[in-house]
């Protein structure tokens, strides 16, 4: 009897993912026999397995690593995901431990669970193969899933959770029926076989089965990354999620939609850039406008960032649709970028508000500045990034996706994003008005920086100014990242 | 010395930091005041070191551009953190760093006792290190990176007495105004680049290296569109129509503020940029021709509207619009040194212009504060007959006012007469010429007269405050007074750089140094005009210019005794009429009616246009457009939200709907 | 392109139309004769006990969901028993880490205490 042959196995390929999923596991056990007041351990040890993470993606920049049969590639485009994904679970774990003290939703699951989804995301990123994609995909969704419920007694998050696993398992059918009719019409589910196999029998091209599962996977993913009309879902989980989480939704996920996005279209269908140029272009367009039109009329800060998260998928959506190297690597230095900015909003949305009281709204912030003009400042970094006005990453960031748009021609798109744009000061303007413009009305006494959060505030005020400032480097690595 | 210009926007930097970051816990307001001032006058020896040295170099080597680090590259595309200096920008950083110093002096007598005093200077050196940054940066993105700046301080410093509503909402509408010029500026890098790097693949958003491409431009076609593109910017920046209405409601920030940022430096800002830009708009017959009309356009709107004003500030923030007006015809009509003159002058009188309206509100506000009056500090109709009071504003006051409405011998009369004659004489726009050049002249004569309105109101005449508040009226103090005295000195002798070669020749052939010093920057433009147009060089006789240049000073004469007779003279006739003739008392008494008449003949349809060009215009079809683009949207907005149902089978539904219009679209096209 | 499958759509139309037209038609022709017990629901001819919407314990479906899990477990283990020798020690190895995986949620759900009843 001879033996099965098994495909070559490098665990190196799955390096970054094994080390998150085995402290995961490691957490889950640990934390069955922690009370509850020690539950900020679990933190400090997935922050520990995050570094040891980071250590492997960052040593493994350069040298790329293929497994399994070619079902995952780490290469240069997952390793600048990778860090991405680990910067955003890090700044998150960080702000996290206050909130669920303060709310009392202190369950140790947090941890483990973010670190699930963490690895869902680095597999998304690294996935060559549909299958992969797909798997990653639904370790990440499940864990989000759980984690927008996760302030169990509050109603709010418990609908968020529940709508977003409802719409989240709706969407995805059409994201696997596309895969699956894909595969119908190409015999393969790996994405560089696709692409080959389509440039064989260029009369696939035409084929309607394979075009209508390039448009509903188009549609699978938008739905992760929230572009219009696809978006519905965004504002109420946003809004209803727990505050942590919200900030890790709005970064981390949404970034992994998009690289798994990019891999997918720019490797395995460029036969079809004609039509999934255009149909993102409309979708850029819908994105955008809606977002920032919505968001204006937003007077609860969680929403408006949700609806502006919305706005900020749209933008890097004008990189999409350029599909040229500097689009593209800027849809990476963007999404870098992003989370930085808002993560750091976050944080401080979470200091504003107190037990019971999110004081989300808007005019919560009345006199911030006056009270505590050091966060007010900070505050006012991460809006102006929002905002894309130079000397912050957000404005660099923009400028790389316009011009992408506009190398490759697409002058009107980069003239809506600007209006756009234009259009969105008015918004993160109102909150620097309230925040400095107006008399306080509270005393923010219960304000308490712990230095988990300044840490945090420190790291996205440096990333947001360095990346505004000096763009250089990490622009040339996300060049060389996008060379997929 | 050159090596050392980045300094000079870093001094200011620094005293932003420490303010900003210590300034709370300093406390001590001489310290604080006086390490903003410090910084300031730290970046103007830098200048000036600069400006010697330059001045040391022969003409054509008068550049230099220093690149600290390549701040973005992608691609073919680089921008560098650098700095270019130039007899341009050396002329500006000249001008906002000695300006700038004064101001920051006399901010520390003005701002005394505030609340947020170390708040105030950090927020006005960071505005001193935009703004240097906007005009030292060597490409247009690190100009856009200062212009952003320049804006985001404006809008800090408007709304700096936060308090009050009405300070807030000028901020915003300041900062959403100069938003959307912005997007114009942004708009015409992107346009510029691409079209440079597409048609002839030079990929560059580097002045020098634009300028020596130059040549690769086309005349009009895009170029028109990339000029307009940049005049969109300049008009936000700069309060030209249509974007003016933020600059007269930014009046709110602190008096000195006004100076400083929406009179001197700032609001230049697009002049200065066009004149960056002069081989662009020289290729363009098209856009100089809108520069030009836009900017007449406002020069005569802003200036019947100042009639009509009776803040103080007002009138002034009206006529800074009218001046940029002028700074913009100049431009339109290719006379770019003659704009960038009037740009400087104009810095030194409206700099102290401002600063003398601040230290009569100054007085003003303790003198009705004393006598526990609600009285309007800032109402020229509470003032008169300060003069006796406050001798060195008054001084100070009059003399700018005399350069500002034209007298020979004083600055402004130099750069404004440059302007009319060249708006008259230039080749580009025929016979449009005349109307140019009568719209300017016009806004001249009524420049004369609200400013002259002003000055007899103000100090001539009797005080109108109760007599209790009129014994604390006060001159200022010494700090308050010292910059009045330096720029009033200024304002006088500042245009003697630039004397007109008619007059030069007259004293034995001095020559016109500003000219000169410019040179270098304008030749391009100049040559490429003689090569387009033949008659570039038609000479216009002495005689005719001799004689506009007579016309320019009647018509101020004229603004200056038409205000004489309304606010100063006819009060009195009848007085010494009542006297002299008791019989014809009642007549007298109504002062023959005379004023009735003038009023209903002069004043009132001067005012009735100003207050219907104020009123009609401005606030209905200006404002309301603006206004009525944010209620669309937000009425859209308000449409969007009621799609967010909260039900997720709604949601559920967007979803369906939308794959089903995608599929639909794609495979039955 | 499309022609092929005009008669499919042919046939949905047709058929939400029969379905639509008879619902509506029934409506609107049928007689209306309500009584108590013809409003009742229909459970086999039996009469009905107590309403139908009746609430399970959330134990339920806990007991049920980690069933599947650890069921699937089976469903894995089988087929790996039948070509056990054929797969060898590396498929040994990843048999071990499966189970290894799914036991440290067993202990999880063990100490959670999520398979007491009570």
């Amino acid at each position: 009897m001879e033996t099965i042959a098994i495909p070559a196995v490098n665990l190196a390929a799955i390096m970054p993912e094994t080390v998150l999923s085995v402290v995961g596991m490691i957490l889950l056990l640990i934390n069955v026999f922690l009370p509850t007041e020690k539950k900020a351990y679990l933190g400090y040890l997935s922050l520990i397995g995050i570094a040891v993470s980071l250590f492997y993606t960052m040593n493994g920049w350069g040298t790329p690593q293929e497994g399994f049969n070619g079902s995952v590639l780490l290469d240069n485009f997952s390793h600048f995901f990778n860090v991405i994904f680990l910067l955003c679970s890090a700044l998150t774990i960080l702000i996290a431990d206050q909130y669920v003290q303060r709310e009392e939703c202190n369950h140790g699951e947090l941890y483990p669970l973010i670190l699930f989804a963490t690895t869902g995301m680095m597999f998304m990123a690294s996935g060559t193969d549909l299958m992969t994609i797909f798997l990653g995909l639904e370790v990440l969704s499940i864990a989000l899933y759980i984690l927008a419920g996760f302030a169990r007694n509050n109603v709010k998050s418990n609908e968020a959770g529940l709508k977003y696993f409802l719409l989240g398992a709706f969407s995805t059918c059409f994201l696997l029926y596309g895969m699956a009719l894909t595969y119908g019409a190409t015999g393969t589910t790996k994405i560089a076989g696709i692409a080959q196999f389509i440039a064989q029998n260029s009369i696939l091209s035409k084929n309607p089965i394979l075009l209508v599962g390039m448009l509903l996977m188009a549609v699978g993913f938008s739905f992760k990354i929230a572009a219009a009309p696809f978006h519905m879902w965004t504002p109420d989980v946003y809004e209803g999620a727990p505050t942590p989480i919200t900030a890790f939704m709005s970064a981390g996920p949404k970034a992994a939609g998009f690289a798994a996005f990019l891999r997918v279209f720019l490797v395995a269908l460029p036969m079809f850039k004609a039509e999934w140029t255009s149909l993102l272009w409309a979708l850029a367009v819908l994105t955008m406008t809606f977002g920032n039109i919505t968001a204006i009329y937003q007077n609860n800060i969680k929403r408006m960032l949700a609806y502006s998260s919305i706005a900020h998928a749209g933008y890097a959506l004008v990189g999409f649709v350029a599909a040229n190297e500097v689009g593209v690597a800027g849809i990476l230095f963007y999404l870098l970028s992003y989370t930085f900015m808002n993560l750091g909003a976050f944080a401080i949305i979470i200091l504003v508000g107190k037990k019971g009281e999110p004081n989300n709204n808007v005019s919560d912030y009345a006199g911030l500045s006056v009270k505590h003009p050091a966060l007010a400042l900070a505050m006012s970094v991460f809006l102006f990034s929002l905002m894309g006005i130079p000397p912050t990453a957000g404005f660099v960031g923009k400028f790389y996706l316009f011009s992408g748009a506009i190398k490759s021609g697409y002058i009107w798109l980069a003239i809506i994003g600007v209006l756009n744009s234009a259009a969105s000061v008015y918004y993160y303007l109102r909150v620097m008005v309230f925040m400095y413009m107006k008399a306080p009305e509270e005393d923010f006494a219960w304000l308490k920086v712990t230095p988990a959060f300044f840490v945090t505030v420190v790291i996205a005020i440096a990333g947001v100014l360095v990346l505004g400032v000096a763009p250089q480097y990490f622009l040339k690595l996300a060049q060389i990242a996008v060379m997929i | 010395m050159l090596e050392y210009v980045g300094l000079i926007p870093l001094f200011p930097f620094i005293g932003f930091v420490i303010n900003g970051l210590l300034g709370k816990k300093i406390k001590n307001e001489k310290v604080v005041g006086g390490l903003g001032a410090l910084m300031v006058f730290c970046s103007f020896l830098v200048s000036s070191g600069i400006l010697l040295q330059l001045i040391g170099r022969p003409a054509e080597e008068r550049i230099f551009e220093k690149v600290i680090f390549t701040w973005i590259q992608s691609g073919q595309f680089k921008a560098d953190a650098g700095f270019l200096v130039d007899p341009l920008s050396a002329l500006m950083i000249m001008v906002v760093t000695g300006v700038g110093f004064l101001i920051h002096v006399y901010s520390i007598g003005y701002m005394h006792g505030e609340e947020g005093f170390y708040r105030y200077f950090a927020y006005l050196n960071l505005f001193t290190c935009s703004m240097l940054l906007l005009v030292l940066g060597n490409n247009m993105l690190l100009m856009f990176v200062g212009w952003e700046g320049v804006g985001l301080c404006s809008y800090l410093l408007i709304g700096y007495y936060f308090h009050k509503k009405s300070a807030g909402d000028a901020g915003k509408k300041a900062f959403v105004m100069n938003r959307v010029g912005d997007f114009g500026f942004l708009l015409g890098i992107f346009t510029l680049f691409w079209y440079m790097g597409q048609t002839h693949n030079v990929w560059t958003v580097n002045f020098r290296e634009i300028a020596a491409n130059a040549h690769l431009l086309p005349v009009g076609g895009v170029v028109t569109l990339i000029a307009l593109f940049f005049f969109i910017g300049a008009t936000g920046k700069s309060a030209q129509i249509p974007l003016y209405t933020w600059l007269p409601d930014a009046m709110e920030g602190p008096t000195p503020v006004s100076a400083l940022i929406h009179a001197a430096t700032m609001v230049t800002a697009g002049v200065y940029m066009i004149g960056r830009l002069n081989f662009i708009y020289i290729r363009s017959h098209e856009a100089m021709l809108v520069v030009a009309i836009v900017g007449a356009a406002t020069a005569i709107f802003a200036a019947t509207i100042g009639t009509a004003q009776n803040d103080i500030k007002r009138v002034l923030a009206y006529s800074t619009v009218s001046q940029l007006g002028f700074m913009f015809l100049a431009m339109g009509v290719g006379a770019f040194t003659a704009g960038v003159f009037h740009l400087m002058t104009h810095a030194f009188f409206k700099a102290c212009l401002f600063l003398g309206s601040g230290s009569v509100i100054h007085s003003m506000h303790h003198a009705l504060h004393h006598a526990h009056s609600h009285d309007d500090p800032q109402d020229m109709r509470n003032m008169g007959g300060l003069r006796k009071a406050m001798p060195i504003t008054y001084l100070t006051f009059l003399v700018s006012t005399i350069a500002i409405a034209g007298i020979p011998g004083f600055s402004g009369f130099f750069s404004k007469d440059e302007i009319l004659w060249q708006a008259f004489s230039n080749p580009f726009h025929g016979g449009l010429n005349i109307i140019l050049w009568g719209t300017g002249a016009v806004a001249a004569c009524f420049t004369a007269f609200y400013m002259f309105r002003l000055v007899f109101m103000t100090f001539f005449g009797e005080c109108r405050i109760t007599a209790k508040a009129k014994d604390h009226l006060h001159e200022s103090p010494l700090v308050i007074t010292f910059p009045l005295m330096v720029l009033g000195l200024l304002a006088v002798v500042g245009g003697y750089i630039g004397l007109p070669k008619l007059i030069g020749d007259m004293f034995g052939g001095i020559p016109n140094y500003f000219e000169q010093w410019l040179e270098p920057i304008f030749a391009g433009s100049h040559e490429f005009t003689l090569q387009q147009l033949a008659h570039a060089e038609v000479h216009h006789s002495h005689a005719l210019e001799w004689g506009l240049m007579g016309a320019s000073v009647v018509i101020a004469i004229v603004g200056i005794s038409v205000a004489y007779t309304l606010y100063i003279a006819s009060p009195q006739i009848p007085k010494k009429f009542t006297d002299a003739f008791p019989a014809l008392h009642r007549a007298v008494y109504n002062k023959w009616y005379i004023d009735e008449i003038y009023d209903f003949l002069f004043v009132n349809p001067c005012k009735a246009l100003g207050n219907f060009c104020w009123k009609g215009f401005d606030v209905l079809v200006v404002d309301g457009a603006v206004n009525g683009v944010a209620s669309i949207v937000r009425g859209f907005s308000s449409v969007i939200k009621n799609l967010q149902t909260g039900y997720v089978h709604n949601y559920a539904l967007s979803i369906v709907l939308g794959v089903v219009t995608i599929i639909a679209v794609y495979v039955i096209r | 392109m499309l022609g092929a499958y005009l008669p499919i759509i042919v046939l949905v139309i047709v058929a939400a139309l029969f379905g639509l037209v008879s619902v509506v038609m029934s409506s609107i022709i049928g007689q209306k004769k309500p009584s108590p017990v013809k409003l009742q629901p229909y459970e086999c001819g039996c009469e009905p006990v107590g309403s139908a919407r009746e609430r399970f314990s959330i134990k339920f479906y806990l007991i049920a969901m980690l069933f599947i899990l650890f069921d699937i477990e089976c469903v894995f283990l089988y087929p790996w028993a039948v070509l056990y020798k054929r797969l060898g020690l590396f498929g040994l190895a990843e048999m071990g880490l499966f189970i290894v995986i799914l036991f440290v949620g067993y202990i999880y759900v063990w100490k959670k205490g999520a398979l007491e009843w009570e």
